[in-house]
């Protein structure tokens, strides 16, 4: 009796195992069965590469690049402002701070990760963006600039975190036999430390990018979502996943629209998928 | 009477050889002591007699080894670890209080009245020489005790389940001389009704308390003896070096 | 000599610098929602149904919306992730198919949000038929939340020492037991730590919920798993971007009571963690 109860659970037990490979099968396959009706009207190429996106015009035009573009612009300057800071944080956290000031700092990233997308885009709209129309002199502050600033901090505790764990794990011998030669503590942070711990810088650089691309709510209420191709970082754009937050609302199910905005989530899932692998890969090289 | 009878008995770890065609018989209702240097293979010997080196994710093993006539590795693991109890190098309570921990292998084994299981719990604790000094604080964490009385549950709780054999494995590395002295004490009056193997580094504690004694270097049995001939007149050199002390 | 030491000096300023510029902007938010939502909340708010098309009165709907899709997502969730943390910490080998396991945990964990809300869409919406309603948002949510539980459980089972399943299993306990008995009760405080980070994710997410339960205004309660929903983040966002003319008050209100929810629930983690290392007895 007790061996057959045992024999059930540890079976329940492996399908549990399984299960995560079962969803991520079945989210590819639903996005694929939904996203590739998409292209019976649209040639892949003029879906990945058409530059308007007019998708309840009469004939509907499908082109995501100006959506790819305003994904890249604002994920690059999210990059150019998270990634010095978030580095040099977890260098801060993990070499310099004292003990209890490296706990408080730890729970303040802590709490910036826990604080959900939807507010710091309604913190974003009621400071940043009425800052950047006057600094700039703009006629609207929902631009890709508000848009990447917000998604620095979206993306700095996953940086900071990774990238201090990554720190900590380089041996302590390193360091000793940095110092034992001489070199001082910054020296020996920049000439040893952080070489050492390079692929793991590297992997939670990744990982805050991805979450930047894969963002949706703060996004769309600050950039503005004008599907036009970017020319600067101070005009409005809208991005792959504003793109459909914003109008699976509207899109008739089983619509040439509705399958478009799946043939961006696949897009966005392959996106996601190659840099989790690529960034798991770092990680790993890393043991 | 023969309990276990190893043939050509090889084991690997990955690869690593760590036994090396061991023929050994240990019979009824003696101590064995297990003595040689670290990585000699010891332990390994040890742990393959309740088989907990299959717990070792690259293990694999050649040859045969039997306990009570049947080959081992067609009794049911479970009811062949019950039989054959095992006592581990630290004292390793388990996080349960003093009577729990004790009660463990006798409740997973089936056991639920209450009456029965306390029984058992006070007649083990008493073998163990412990029940006088933990009987009022049965209730407590077992962490609570010292090193030595940690020791002592740890032989209860494998005598609770009622074993043939009971594996010591280092029992007293980590105790002072006092308490060793109390273990060891336990175990020879265990003998009686238990067949006794005793891993040890400690060569006098092997010759203080071991009916026959056994010799591991580098994974193969070197030498197996009458302890007191093993530790006066040697057959191998080896063997000679290292009680000797010189080399361990 | 002097040089290095001085370079040093201007290097450390400004890894300084970069933390403050995370530090700081943090706190200045959570006191900015504080101070400028604490006004609005009082019972009313709390209480209410949305009013004026939503321009007054209270989010009760949206708070017990959120409350009911947290519950259903952590029922589906946390056996499935508890199951497989056991199954990757005690009984996967080293070898192709755990790494596969691992890989599939990390892309789930890394697929955007808004993804989710699609497959959530396709799957349960429209193919399964349970329409835009509690059940289709929890299932989304709690698949979305499954590797942050099966990652913090599996973490909590593996800090168990090795020495008490051999304790165990050398007493001719079975496999199952040791895990019943020995490794589950000591990893609990782990396993509650994930939990509760997966409940604080879940309460926060908007994408997810867009399509498969959100309500835009709904002034009755749900009655069933098949109804539709209001859920605060939702109902943040649509009050800050989607109805002109909204109190700011009622803004930062929702906001605060959403951030309080959330942070509370971190909070709870973390002091659960902290208890735990503090008291551990190994």
């Amino acid at each position: 009796m007790r061996k057959l109860k045992e024999f059930f659970v540890e079976r329940l037990i492996l399908i549990c195992g399984l299960a995560s490979i079962f969803f991520v099968i079945l989210i590819f396959l639903f996005l694929t069965k939904e996203g590739l009706a998409v292209f019976k009207s649209v040639r892949p190429l003029d879906f990945l590469l058409g530059r308007n996106w007019y998708p309840i015009s009469e004939p509907a035009q499908l082109g995501i690049l100006p959506l790819i573009f305003g994904s890249l612009l604002v994920t690059l300057g999210a990059a150019v402002i998270s990634i010095p800071i978030g580095v040099a944080c977890a260098v801060y956290i993990a070499e310099i701070a004292p003990l209890k000031i490296k706990e408080v700092l730890k729970a303040g990233i802590e709490l910036l990760a826990a604080i959900p997308s939807v507010v710091l885009g309604f913190i974003g709209m009621v400071t940043l963006v009425p800052w950047v129309k006057t600094t700039f002199h703009l006629p609207t502050g929902l631009t890709a600039l508000s848009g990447s600033i917000i998604l620095a901090f979206m993306a700095m505790p996953t940086i900071v975190s990774i990238a201090e764990d990554a720190l900590y794990s380089v041996p302590k011998s390193y360091k000793e036999g940095a110092f034992a030669l001489g070199a001082t503590h910054w020296q020996t942070i920049y000439r040893v430390l952080l070489p050492a711990a390079s692929s793991g810088i590297v992997a939670a650089i990744m990982l805050g990018i991805g979450r930047v691309i894969g963002e949706t709510m703060a996004v769309m209420m600050i950039t503005g979502n004008a599907a036009v191709i970017p020319h600067s970082i101070l005009v409005s754009v809208r991005t792959l996943t504003a793109t459909i937050a914003a109008e699976m609302g509207e899109a008739v199910v089983g619509s040439e629209h509705y399958f478009a905005l799946f043939a961006i989530g696949i897009v966005l899932f392959i996106i996601s998928f190659i840099i989790n692998v690529t960034a798991d890969l770092f990680l790993h090289k890393r043991r | 009477m023969v309990k276990f009878n190893a043939k050509n008995l090889n084991i690997w770890f990955g690869q690593i050889h760590a036994l090396k065609g061991v023929n050994i018989e240990i019979e009824a209702n003696e101590i064995l002591s297990v003595i040689g240097p670290s990585n000699s293979g010891k332990t390994s010997f040890l742990r393959m007699l309740n088989r907990l080196n299959e717990l070792h994710a690259n293990f694999r093993m050649s040859g045969w080894l039997e306990f009570d006539r049947e080959e081992i590795k067609r009794i049911n693991v479970e009811s062949l670890r019950k039989r054959v109890g095992m006592v581990f190098a630290l004292p390793l309570p388990l996080p349960l209080s003093i009577f729990e921990n004790v009660a463990y292998g006798v409740r997973m084994h089936g056991e639920k009245n209450r009456g029965k299981v306390a029984g058992i719990v006070e007649g083990a604790l008493k073998q163990a020489y412990l029940w006088d000094e933990v009987k009022d604080r049965l209730g407590v964490s077992a962490f609570k005790l010292s090193g030595g009385q940690q020791q002592r549950l740890c032989i209860a709780r494998t005598l609770a389940v009622a074993p043939e054999v009971i594996l010591f494995d280092e029992p007293c590395s980590g105790l002072d001389p006092i308490s060793t002295a109390k273990v060891e004490e336990a175990m020879l009056r265990l003998k009686k009704d238990y067949t006794i193997v005793l891993v040890t580094n400690n060569v006098k504690q092997a010759a203080r308390v071991g009916d026959r004694t056994a010799f591991f270097l580098s994974g193969e049995l070197v030498e197996l003896d009458r302890t007191q001939k093993l530790f006066t007149a040697p057959a191998d050199r080896r063997t000679d070096g290292y009680i000797r002390g010189e080399f361990g | 000599m002097r040089n290095t030491q001085r370079s040093q000096k201007i290097a450390f300023f400004f890894l300084f610098l970069a933390t403050l510029l995370i530090v700081v902007p943090v706190g200045l938010i959570v006191v900015i929602i504080i101070q400028k939502g604490l006004p609005a909340i009082n019972w009313q708010f709390l209480s209410d149904i949305p009013r004026q098309g939503m321009r007054a009165g209270g989010i009760f709907p949206a708070i017990i919306g959120t409350f009911y899709l947290v519950l259903g997502a952590i029922i589906f969730a946390l056996p499935i992730g508890l199951l497989a943390a056991i199954y990757l910490s005690e009984y996967a080998k080293d070898n192709i198919l755990n790494r596969i396991i691992k890989l599939a945990i990390v892309n789930l964990s890394g697929v955007p949000s808004v993804v989710y809300g699609l497959f959530g869409l396709a799957l349960f919406v429209v193919f399964l038929r349970f329409g835009a309603s509690i059940l289709s948002g929890s299932l989304t949510l709690g698949i979305m939340i499954l590797p942050i539980i099966v990652t913090t459980s599996r973490e909590a089972l593996e800090s168990v020492p090795q020495s008490f399943r051999e304790v165990s299993l050398s007493l001719g306990a079975s496999k199952w037991q040791t895990i019943r008995h020995i490794v589950l009760p000591n990893a609990i405080p782990g396993i509650l730590t994930g939990t509760i980070l997966g409940l604080g994710r879940a309460a926060g997410e908007t994408a997810p919920i867009l399509f498969t339960v959100a309500a835009f205004y709904l002034p009755q309660l749900p009655k069933s798993i098949f109804d539709q929903a209001m859920a605060l983040p939702y109902h943040l966002y649509v009050i800050s971007t989607q109805v002109p003319n909204v109190d700011e008050k009622i803004r930062y209100g929702t906001a605060l009571v959403l951030l309080f929810l959330v942070l509370f629930m971190n909070l709870v983690a973390i002091i659960i963690r902290y208890n735990f290392r503090k008291k551990k007895k190994w």
